[in-house]
């Protein structure tokens, strides 16, 4: 091995008095850190393989493990972290991009974590959700603009095409490919479960899978992988894909290796090819292109399902979003630049982009100065982690929100951020068959929808708490919340008064 | 069913084309209305005129017959069936097509062919008389694309022929070639790419009325990729 | 709201347009039919047209097309325009009521000749002297804007479809050797009439369609002469590097299309080396007019017509040719509706200006 100037950035600590040398930990990590001594049998680490993903940890029956942060240390500069210095390392050593895993965690502004929920006192009675009626059912499309009658005066109620969710949450595009197979029949039929949708991502839908048609968004992005007209037709809804926030501006690129046998039926491509997808849709180039993709996606499935435009949070993403208002989609989805990702350059995912937090308030706010708010539903996503998120989100305007990383940490993600190597030892992101057996569906599901039914049961003890009995009243309704510790200008962007105010 | 589309928009007159019965579509004056025989299956339509943007997109099997020329993002997305296209085709031709087949007869625009894919019996092929703008088979995963460049312009493709291609096969025939990008296989068709070639050179001369001999009877090049997985070494992992 | 010209508006868009190479007089009736048919291209929130030849009674007048907010606006450029120019007619602009056209400013027309004492006073040459009063009226007059400036050429846009827009203005009652079109899809309400297209300056008009990404590296750097870019429109920004590039540098029209849409340098490195010491020239002494992002324009000038596309082709272009007629539009379907029959119909190459000027022997022709 040649010098890479790199130290194991974690430890691994064995505590000798509480290990009982029973090995699990050999077969549990995926990457080939525990190994016995050739002469001594003794257990050993190779450090410089470990990813912290605490699966050994987890595994291990005495609790005699545990992975710690190096105390090793670069002689301290502000300007140069060891991050920083690190990564120069890496690619003077190999000439290569800088490739992540997973969203941002450069720690920008969580202005989420800067939002105050209102509550009723005395003016208003707080409901009780438990006892009382409380609704969090949602229909997310294009309101008609007006009211028809026929020719006996009754009315026209045909609306066009809704996605009726249970609650207002759904799972976030992730493909088949960067997920393995057990992770995507897990998320399908939890959102059956519980009456919401997962999207296929960019990777095709399994045929095992379209038994879970009504509660699957399939994906139309740049590749068009797997996209054929039973497809379109299988899902609830269709999803255009132009951006992602974790990597706005870029494509997508599935390494061969990945493209196993299932996948390369599900994506359509032969074995072992890459699949990439281009950074650009090559028939959107323009705001008029994208209603005719619009367009022709409805002509193909006859005028029967929603179209989602899903875009990263970009500086000018109100006017987009305007246009996109404009352009026939039934949904947009904003995604924020703290949303996760498979795998992207580390720059593109660590600088391009904005919040989504101020991204769906300028949206939401011009497309209401614009007077088209009720042509379009939006669905936030890049980063809810609670349901406290959540309800922030629908009050700056949202209709729903995505969630992707969460969902992840259900089914037992740990946030090592290792997702490229393929070797996800929770059996999630890998396609290798002993690893993706190790993520069993039915726990996963089961996790998914407990995970979803507490949120859900938070967001109404919320609502409650204001006196909201139907999550409509909470859309947009930028009065229940205030800032704490904003500029005035944050606080203009976001449309909500300090604490206090 | 014959249909006079002349004073008829898109929406009108694919409705007219969805509510017909009929497996034979015959349409006459097209000035630009969209989205013709989109995602189709199991139907024969002849056009007249200049059919609008997104014709034959996710075809499924149905024939195309087109006199006229036609715009941008023909047979987007096409999975199976056949374009046949008396007359020259603008931009984007073939986007990420995976199977089924375009004869165009005269030259094709921009970005032709582009992401082209091939999966199993899935072999996507684009064929053209004229010429190609810049960017033919750019990122082409799989299929076919022959250009034929009949009237001997020796210039059969614009700019960056084949960029980013990792799949399929590209045959130029002539005997210039254009400047090419890194990374792309060329050599002159020998007997077995000869014997790939004559039976699609024999569908193109049987719907045109050529003389197949005659455009056989010219050097051809082939453009292939040199990897199927041209990213491998670009890329250092950065846990962070 | 806030106003075009206060935020950037990227749109997207439909262009045609058509020219008589022999100076033929077009109903305007035609390019209203033809850019009908990309009806889908726009979204109703701006339509526009340029007309070349339209006012052969005034051909040596500078035809000032203004829109007013108000009478007060209307009054006190009118007492600019006293003190610089011979007003020697003035007219509102004839249009006809229609539901599809809504909040239309007052919409006047003068014909004007610059004062001589004036001229001569600022020593400035005749279009410069007419350039500066148009950018100082719509920089400083609140509530008048003069959105078209040339001698027998005339802009004429609205917020609307571009069909109901020439309507409207009854193009039918002009003629015209040469005519551009817009149909405008903003990514915003406008509510503003100055920001459809045509752009213009003096006899110069640019219709877009695309969105540069170059915008505000061309902005500031055009700034630096003298422009100011109010609307923050890319056709704004386009006209202002051709007026600046081929009225105040000499520059041809061919010259400027390689400066703003210069070849890779791969590709020049492979020209003949008169024409890659040429372009080299072109791309590195002129490189903050290199417009990139998608783009298609028309530009209209006095005898001449030129259609360019970003050296990606990332828009669509299609010219057609019937004897000494040429058409351009962004879909064929919109010259076939005008002109069934073509001797010829190619779509240029991405960077490669199409040009075409009145035959010598016409009145008017032979530009420079």
């Amino acid at each position: 091995m040649s010098l890479d100037y790199i130290y194991p950035p974690y430890e691994v600590v064995r505590n000798a008095q509480r290990c009982v040398d029973c090995g699990i930990c050999i077969g549990q990590c995926a990457t080939g850190v525990h190994f016995r001594d050739k002469k001594t049998g003794a257990l050993r680490a190779d450090e410089s393989k470990c990813v912290d993903c605490q699966r050994c940890v987890c595994f291990c029956p005495t609790h005699a493990l545990k992975i710690v942060p190096t105390d090793n240390a670069f002689r301290n500069n502000g300007n140069w972290p060891a991050r920083t210095i690190t990564e120069i390392y890496r690619q003077a050593a190999s000439g290569g991009v800088l490739l992540s895993s997973m969203g941002s965690s450069k720690d920008y502004p969580i202005y989420w974590d800067k939002l105050l929920i209102n509550a009723s006192q005395v003016t208003n009675p707080p409901i009780d959700p438990l006892r009382e009626p409380m609704e969090t059912r949602v229909f997310l499309g294009k309101k008609p603009t007006d009211v028809r009658r026929d020719a006996e005066g009754k009315l026209i109620c045909d609306l066009p095409p809704q996605l009726e969710l249970k609650l207002p949450i759904l799972f976030s595009a992730m493909s088949y490919g960067s997920i393995s197979y057990n992770a995507h029949a897990a998320l399908a039929q939890a959102a059956r479960d519980l009456g919401t949708c997962y999207n296929t991502g960019e990777g095709g839908l399994h045929e095992d899978f379209y038994a879970y048609g009504p509660n699957t968004i399939v994906q139309v992005a740049s590749g068009r992988f797997g996209v054929h007209t039973d497809y379109l037709n299988a899902g609830a809804a269709i999803e255009i894909k132009m951006g992602q926030g974790a990597k706005p501006g870029i494509g997508g690129h599935l390494p061969g290796k990945k493209v196993n046998g299932d996948i390369s039926r599900t994506r359509m491509i032969p074995e072992g090819a890459d699949a990439i997808s281009p950074a650009p849709h090559h028939d959107i180039y323009s705001i008029e292109d994208l209603r005719q993709l619009v367009d022709s996606l409805k002509v193909a499935t006859n005028y029967q399902k929603p179209v989602i435009v899903k875009v990263a949070a970009v500086h000018n993403i109100a006017a987009i979003a305007s246009g996109i208002a404009r352009s026939g989609a039934d949904i947009i989805a904003i995604d924020g630049m703290r949303g996760g990702t498979g795998a992207a350059p580390t720059r593109i995912r660590d600088n391009v982009g904005i919040p989504i937090e101020l991204a769906l308030a300028a949206v939401d706010q011009r497309l209401r100065d614009e007077g088209i708010r009720d042509q379009v539903s939006i669905i936030a996503g890049g980063s809810i982690r609670s349901s406290a998120d959540l309800v922030k989100a629908i009050a700056l305007g949202a209709d729903a929100v995505y969630i992707g990383t969460a969902a992840l940490l259900a089914m037992g993600c740990h946030l090592c951020r290792t997702c490229q190597s393929g070797l996800c030892s929770w059996g999630i992101a890998t396609q290798r068959e002993d690893l993706v057996a190790r993520l069993d569906p039915q726990e996963a599901r089961r996790r998914l929808v407990h995970l979803l039914t507490a949120w859900d049961h938070e967001l109404k003890e919320m609502m409650g708490g204001m006196g909201i009995n139907s999550i409509e009243a909470l859309r947009g309704n930028r009065l229940m919340l205030r800032g704490v510790g904003l500029t005035q200008k944050e606080l203009d962007i976001l449309g909500v008064r300090h604490a206090g105010e | 069913m014959v249909i006079q589309a002349k004073n008829l928009l898109s929406p009108q007159l694919n409705e007219y084309i969805r509510a017909s019965a009929d497996r034979d579509i015959e349409v006459d004056a097209l000035f630009g209305q969209r989205y013709l025989a989109c995602g189709s299956s199991g139907r024969h339509f002849i056009l007249r005129g200049t059919p609008g943007n997104g014709l034959g997109q996710y075809l499924n099997g149905s024939t195309v017959e087109v006199y006229g020329n036609c715009q941008e993002a023909v047979g987007d997305t096409m999975n199976e069936g056949t374009i046949v296209i008396h007359g020259s085709c603008g931009d984007a031709c073939g986007y990420a097509m995976r199977g089924g087949s375009i004869f165009i007869e005269g030259n094709v625009g921009y970005r032709a062919g582009i992401h082209m894919k091939s999966y199993l019996d899935k072999a996507p092929l684009l064929v053209v008389g004229g010429t190609a703008g810049s960017f033919l088979g750019e990122y082409q995963a799989g299929g076919t694309i022959v250009v034929l460049d009949l009237d001997g312009t020796g210039t059969p493709v614009g700019n960056f022929c084949g960029m980013g291609m990792y799949g399929g096969k590209i045959f130029l025939r002539g005997d210039r070639l254009p400047a090419l990008p890194d990374r792309l296989l060329v050599r002159e068709a020998d007997a077995a790419d000869r014997a790939e070639l004559s039976p699609i050179l024999a569908q193109f001369c049987d719907r045109f009325g050529l003389d197949q001999a005659k455009v056989e009877d010219a050097p051809f090049h082939v453009l292939t990729p040199d990897s199927a997985n041209p990213y491998r070494q670009l890329y250092v992992t950065n846990i962070v | 709201m806030v106003r075009e010209g206060n935020v950037r508006i990227p749109s997207g868009c439909a262009i045609s347009g058509l020219f008589s190479k022999k100076g033929t007089p077009v109903s305007g009736d035609r390019i209203v039919r033809s850019i009908a048919v990309m009806h889908d291209r726009s979204n109703g929130l701006g339509g526009g047209f340029a007309g070349y030849g339209i006012y052969p009674d005034h051909k040596d007048h500078y035809a000032l097309h203004i829109f007013y907010d108000s009478q007060t606006a209307r009054e006190e450029c009118e007492r600019y325009l006293e003190r610089y120019f011979d007003i020697i007619n003035l007219s509102k602009i004839p249009t006809r009521k229609m539901a599809a056209i809504t909040d239309e400013p007052l919409i006047w027309r003068y014909f004007v000749a610059p004062l001589p004492h004036r001229l001569s006073d600022s020593q400035l040459d005749e279009r410069e002297f007419v350039a500066r009063r148009v950018i100082r009226v719509n920089s400083s007059i609140d509530g008048a804007y003069i959105f078209s400036s040339g001698k027998n050429m005339g802009v004429f846009k609205a917020v609307g479809y571009p069909e109901d827009v020439g309507r409207f203005y009854r193009l039918e009652d002009y003629e015209g050797y040469c005519w551009t079109a817009h149909g405008r899809y903003p990514t915003n309400t406008p509510g503003w009439w100055g920001g459809a297209h045509p752009f213009a300056l003096l006899d110069c008009s640019v219709v877009h369609n695309g969105e540069i990404s170059s915008y505000d590296a061309n902005r500031r750097a055009i700034e630096m002469h003298g422009y100011r870019c109010t609307l923050q429109t890319d056709t704004e920004v386009i006209t202002y590097i051709l007026d600046y590039l081929v009225r105040r540098k000499g520059m041809t029209m061919e010259e400027a299309a390689h400066v703003m849409a210069a070849p890779f340098w791969d590709t020049i490195e492979r020209l003949p080396a008169e024409e890659k010491a040429r372009m080299t020239y072109l791309r590195s002494a002129f490189s903050s007019f290199l417009v990139t992002g998608p783009f298609s324009i028309l530009v209209g000038f006095e005898g001449g017509l030129m259609a360019l596309n970003d050296r990606l082709k990332l828009r669509s272009m299609v010219v057609g040719e019937r004897d000494d007629m040429v058409y351009i539009a962004s879909e064929e379907a919109a010259i076939r509706v005008i002109q069934p029959e073509l001797d010829r119909v190619w779509s240029p190459k991405g960077g490669e200006p199409m040009i075409v000027t009145l035959d010598k022997d016409v009145k008017g022709g032979a530009p420079a």
